[in-house]
């Protein structure tokens, strides 16, 4: 059953980020994705950049990646079954990301069934044990019609990249 | 323009977002003009939550700019964001109460909205760390 899950998921991971364009325009990328977590990363860009002289990524950039991330472990969560709409989030900033260095978001589906998802999430530059920030999200469950998630896959799938092929690099952004 | 702003609007990733600010006396207005890179679900379509909730946070600090003179940019300790609707494919405004201004941390409110004042699609309320001044 859960080899069902992960197989569903894997063939819906690359339209996790490539169908969303604001993720792409991060430069995000979907690191793994399980039944009920989800890794993505925002690599460090100087277009992302919120202060000139420190070089520091914008806190903006992590906000959007922990969004992005929580809502795929809520999506995962559920098997990829259905949809969801974040109803709150709430981040805690522990310290800037380091310069240079790309932001990871590990986010794990703390209860996803019924009405709602309940998330957690951290993220961090390379260690995991020194989040730059954390977030607690919750999610109402909305039903994906069949017909959508057809027309989003006809429309993205064939020229999207299999997970495992995604390489490091922020490709894809911009424009 | 408030001159006060300047170092938020260099920004690269303000100025990425095209989010500027209309400036009435000390009224402040935030303008996240749309993009369709801001999309972060277009079956629906919606605005991606991540975008909103950063152009919040720099509108809460772009507020704090105007009220006082800062000697660097504020920085979020912690947001909280409630999504009130989806975020449809045109301009977002919005505009930031200072809820209290301590000497080192401020709290601020923000509401967000499209079409209708009344129909606001996010609140954000938040501690930022803020470092006055003190030269001038």
């Amino acid at each position: 059953m859960s080899e069902d899950i992960q197989a569903h998921l894997d063939s819906l991971a690359p339209l996790l980020v490539a169908g969303s364009p604001h993720a792409v325009a991060l430069g995000m990328e979907l690191v793994s994705i399980a039944p009920d977590r989800a890794v993505m990363r925002a690599p460090y860009r100087d277009d992302l950049i919120g202060d000139s002289e420190t070089g520091i990524l914008h806190g903006g950039v992590v906000t959007a990646l922990l969004d992005h991330a929580c809502g795929v472990a809520a999506f995962a969560g559920l098997g990829g079954q259905a949809g969801t709409a974040t109803l709150d989030l709430r981040l805690d900033y522990m310290r800037p990301a380091e310069p240079g260095r790309d932001v990871i978001a590990e986010a794990r589906a703390i209860k996803a069934s019924g009405l709602f998802a309940f998330v957690n999430a951290i993220a961090h530059d390379g260690d995991p044990d020194d989040p730059v920030a954390t977030a607690t999200a919750a999610f109402m469950i909305t039903r994906v019609s069949q017909e959508a998630a057809e027309r989003a896959k006809a429309k993205i799938g064939e020229s999207a990249t299999p997970i495992s092929d995604i390489s490091i690099t922020g490709s894809g952004a911009g424009s | 323009m408030s001159e006060h702003l300047i170092p938020l609007l260099s920004s690269p990733y303000v100025k990425r977002l095209g989010v500027r600010f209309d400036d009435h006396g000390d009224e402040l207005t935030g303008i996240l003009p749309y993009d369709d890179t801001l999309v972060g679900n277009p079956l629906i379509p919606a605005l991606h939550g991540g975008a909103i909730g950063a152009f919040m946070e720099i509108t809460a600090s772009a507020a704090l700019m105007a009220a006082s003179r800062l000697a660097a940019l504020p920085k979020p300790i912690d947001v909280a964001v409630d999504y009130l609707r989806p975020g449809r494919p045109s301009d977002v405004f919005a505009r930031a109460m200072i809820t209290r201004q301590g000497s080192r941390v401020a709290n601020v409110r923000v509401d967000a909205w499209q079409e209708r004042r009344q129909a606001l699609i996010a609140t954000l309320h938040g501690h930022f760390l803020i470092k006055p001044d003190d030269a001038s």
